[in-house]
């Protein structure tokens, strides 16, 4: 039988697979699409005063104008995003030519998913993880080393509860030990995402001081390394957290 | 820039509005009656729209649709629990519901195209121009197919749909306006049909929609549906008469049904008449509110879920919704307010009119679009998320829900033997695991070249434009080439089907234009007779007896022109009674105005 359905290239797990810049972006620019001459403006061109394409090579953090860093004053970022919503949502684009709305509609996309992955500290992290090590692949989620044995057993007790009679003794006290699993894997996300706040600050730190010797390069990569392990366990716990929370509920 | 007029398309009424110096306004017809009652009669002379339709509810129930919103973009599989509800005949070609009225069957698009039409009409007459590009609002909850059918309706009726707009967001741009807030807001909206929850937050003129929320088939009808299944048990036990066999009986209990709601929102309790078939007499009995109430909480209750489900999206507690504004006919009801109330844990604001704010931000969404409001921005969301279904039956998630649109999402496909040439891409919206629990929206078939499996590079892009509707765009990324696709609806009307549908409604309209005179002809008449009659009743004795004679006979002959099909011959009537009452109204007027004068003193008199 010929199977036809898709297979997908990418691994498909997680949404920020999809924010990946190098897909996201796909038109050039430098050239005004319609007047063709040197665009110099920001967004528009200055001759002909078109709006132009988010180019190919702008990433999340150019396309709103900020620096490259992990911690980001979020005030700003929502007000630069009301400000491009402005200049790009098809809204303002209702009375121009086809070619002018559909860039609108594409680069308001591109907004939207810039703005979407750089509110949220994690997929932030995971972004410029993505962007600095020039990985499209996933982070993989993998559980903390020291966690591997617990979860295991956690992962037991949780089978054993969802065939259990939950009004029973049994069911109770399988509820008992879940909730107390619940609330040290809790802890322990909070846990992994202070370490993660502090490689955050060290990062900027870092790149704020632009040095470029190459114990300053050893460093970078010690630090995205370190991030890529914590981002990955972290996740990990959150899934199960999440997985505890709604088998329990 | 054409005007663009702002449309409500409601499950139970329908209005159109247009932004008059900077202010939306409501479009009344020449009655100065702002709502249409969405349904629609097909009659032996021709389509009947609006207030004249309902009247046939009762009277031809088997062809006279009401509700149709709740069979946008639908399959018979999705309605089939409700069927025992509506009397008239409903069956499905190509996944979607046809109506069988009379000789003909209708797709929900095309009824709902009738409601468009004749909100079309009334805002020509009003505005004395041509109308042909509109915003239309949907609830915030509909699937892409239920948009992409109401968009077709808008099609079929001659409009160029500019944009399809959320109704809760709808309405918080005419709150937004005119209350100038900033802040966290929630939006109840309950309807006839849907119920929708949005949370937005209100900034510097930005409208941003933080979550969304909601049930596209629950509404007031289904509050009503309480009562009639209660009255229908009573009658069978208490007369031993089984309505079932009765399609216009049964239409009179779910009108009663919905009126002793809608006076149990303002008064305790309340008496229930329902007239038996076959002269078996009345059915009475009381209701008040309280039992009322115990019949409707579970439905009320339904409402919630969705409520909390958008409060925690958007990453928030009740305690951060500042304000929370009700939309919806059904939100006069008091368990609703009390429900809502408790939920958000502060007393909601209800001072719009919760008919006309949908149609009225609907009108500022058209200004936004013609360029006249430039300071105002909704930001609205996808309310599912949109996935496609990938080898073992599951759903691989590409947009999430309460994703900002306009939103893209990119996959790169990939063939799994050698020398496949096809792969099938179905896409699916909803919240579940399994493709089988979510909604089917499409499929179509990519073309990839003859090579060993895994290495074609199909790139699919989907996105969702700022109607909420998905475009599918692929390229072979091997060769650079973009691919035209075939996107078959799973529950939608095709292209041609469209085309041939609004060719139709061209063809149609000549008709529908000639019925139209007929009804209004016939309406002026009743009126005109109405009133003659009475002045006939109440002044006749100030004229000549041969006067009163001459009104006479040509009341009855207006009253059989009005029974014939001849606008003309009506319109030729009414004036000759006209003519025969004009002496009579003369000196009504002068009566009237002498009893007026008695007991005035004359300084009051100039
Ligand atoms: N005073 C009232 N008390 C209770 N219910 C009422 C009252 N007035 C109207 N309704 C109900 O409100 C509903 C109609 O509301 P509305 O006109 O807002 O709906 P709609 O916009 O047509 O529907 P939808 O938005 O669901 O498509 C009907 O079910 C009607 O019975
Ligand atoms: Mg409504």
């Amino acid at each position: 039988m010929v199977r036809t359905m898709p297979i997908l290239l990418m691994d498909n797990d997680q949404p920020s697979s999809h924010s990946d810049p190098r897909r996201q972006l796909q038109m050039a620019r430098s050239m005004c699409w319609h007047c063709q001459s040197e665009v110099t403006g920001e967004y528009f061109c200055e001759r002909c005063v078109k709006v132009q394409p988010v180019s190919k090579e702008t990433d999340y953090f150019t396309c709103l104008g900020f620096p490259r860093r992990l911690t980001l004053d979020v005030q700003k970022l929502e007000a630069r995003f009301y400000e491009l919503s402005r200049t790009f949502h098809p809204d303002f684009y209702q009375r121009k030519s086809t070619a002018e709305q559909t860039i609108s509609l594409s680069n308001a996309a591109v907004l939207n998913t810039a703005y979407r992955t750089l509110r949220d500290p994690i997929q932030r992290a995971e972004y410029l993880l993505a962007l600095e090590t020039g990985s499209v692949k996933n982070i993989r989620t993998s559980p903390p080393a020291d966690l591997f044995e617990e979860i295991l057993e956690l992962q037991d007790t949780l089978e054993e509860y969802r065939a259990s009679d939950h009004g029973s003794d049994q069911g109770h006290r399988l509820r008992t030990t879940l909730l107390t699993e619940q609330e040290a894997l809790e802890r322990r996300k909070e846990e992994l995402e202070s370490q993660l706040r502090r490689l955050f600050a060290d990062w900027d730190k870092l790149q704020d001081a632009g040095e470029t010797t190459s114990s300053a390069r050893a460093e970078r990569d010690k630090i995205l390394k370190q991030m890529r392990d914590l981002l990955s366990h972290r996740t990990y716990v959150n899934n199960i957290v999440s997985d505890l929370a709604a088998t329990i509920a | 820039m054409a005007r663009i007029v702002g449309i409500d398309l409601g499950t139970t009424n329908s209005l159109v509005a247009y932004m008059k110096d900077g202010q939306p306004c409501i479009i009344p017809d020449r009655h100065g009656r702002t709502m249409v009652p969405s349904v629609v009669a097909v009659t032996d002379n021709g389509l009947i729209v609006g207030d004249s339709a309902k009247e046939h509810l009762t009277r031809n129930p088997e062809r006279t649709v009401y509700s149709v919103k709740r069979f946008m973009g639908k399959g018979l599989a999705d309605v089939q629990n409700e069927l025992a509800y509506f009397p008239y005949s409903l069956t499905e070609t190509d996944g979607v519901i046809r109506i069988r009225l009379g000789q003909k069957s209708y797709s929900p698009p095309q009824i709902s195209a009738m409601i468009l039409k004749e909100l079309k009409l009334r805002a020509e007459a009003y505005l004395g121009e041509s109308i042909t590009k509109a915003v239309i609002t949907v609830p915030a909850y509909f699937n892409d197919s239920q948009r992409q059918a109401t968009k077709d309706a808008g099609l079929i009726a001659g409009l160029e749909v500019l944009r399809i707009i959320n109704e809760p967001t709808a309405a918080s741009l005419a709150y937004g306006l005119q209350k100038n807030t900033q802040g966290t807001i929630a939006v109840y909206d309950f309807g006839g049909g849907t119920l929708d929850i949005s949370i937005l937050k209100l900034k510097d003129g930005i409208f941003e929609v933080l979550a969304t929320n909601g049930d596209t088939h629950l509404g007031g009808d289904d509050v009503d549906r309480v009562l009639v299944d209660l009255f229908i048990a009573e009658i069978r036990e208490r007369e031993g008469i089984d309505l079932s066999g009765y399609p216009d009986h049964i239409q009179a209990v779910r009108l009663e049904a919905e009126r002793a709601k809608i006076r149990l929102s303002d008064e305790l309790k309340t008496d229930i008449a329902i007239e038996l078939p076959e002269d078996k007499g009345c059915f009475t009995r009381e209701l008040t509110r309280d039992q009322f109430e115990s019949l409707a909480t579970s439905v009320i209750e339904r409402t919630l879920t969705p409520c909390r489900m958008a409060i925690k999206d958007a990453g928030l507690t009740t305690k951060d919704i500042d304000e929370v504004v009700l939309v919806g006919g059904s939100t006069r009801m008091p368990l609703v307010r009390q429900r809502v109330e408790a939920l958000f844990g502060k007393p909601p604001h209800c001072h719009l009119n919760p008919d006309e704010v949908v149609a009225l931000g609907a009108a500022v969404q058209a200004d936004i679009l013609s360029g006249g409001t430039t300071d105002m921005l909704l930001l609205d969301v996808t309310p599912l998320s949109l996935g496609i279904e990938t080898m073992g039956g599951v759903m691989s998630s590409l947009i999430r829900r309460n994703t900002t649109i306009p939103a893209s999402a990119k996959e790169m496909f990939t063939t799994y033997v050698d020398g496949q040439t096809g792969v099938d891409i179905h896409i699916l919206q909803g919240e579940r695991e399994l493709v089988k629990d979510n909604r089917s929206l499409a499929r179509f078939r990519l073309k990839v070249p003859p090579l060993p499996a895994g290495v074609p590079r199909i790139e699919v892009t989907f996105l969702i434009d700022a109607n909420g509707i998905l475009n599918v765009t692929a390229t072979d990324m091997r060769t650079g080439q973009s691919q035209s696709i075939e996107v078959k609806p799973s529950y939608g009307l095709s292209d041609q089907e469209v085309e041939r549908m609004i060719e139709d409604s061209f063809k149609f309209a000549a008709e529908d234009i000639g019925a139209r005179k007929l009804i209004e002809a016939r309406l002026d008449a009743e009126s005109l007779f109405k009133t003659t009659d009475k002045s006939l009743a109440e002044a006749g004795h100030l004229v000549a007896r041969e006067e009163t004679e001459a009104i006479r006979t040509a009341l009855s002959q207006l009253s059989t022109a009005k029974d014939g099909t001849d606008p003309r011959a009506i319109r030729g009537r009414m004036a000759e009674l006209e003519q025969a009452a004009k002496h009579l109204n003369t000196v009504m007027l002068d009566d009237s105005l002498k009893k007026g004068l008695q007991g005035k003193k004359v300084s009051e008199v100039s």
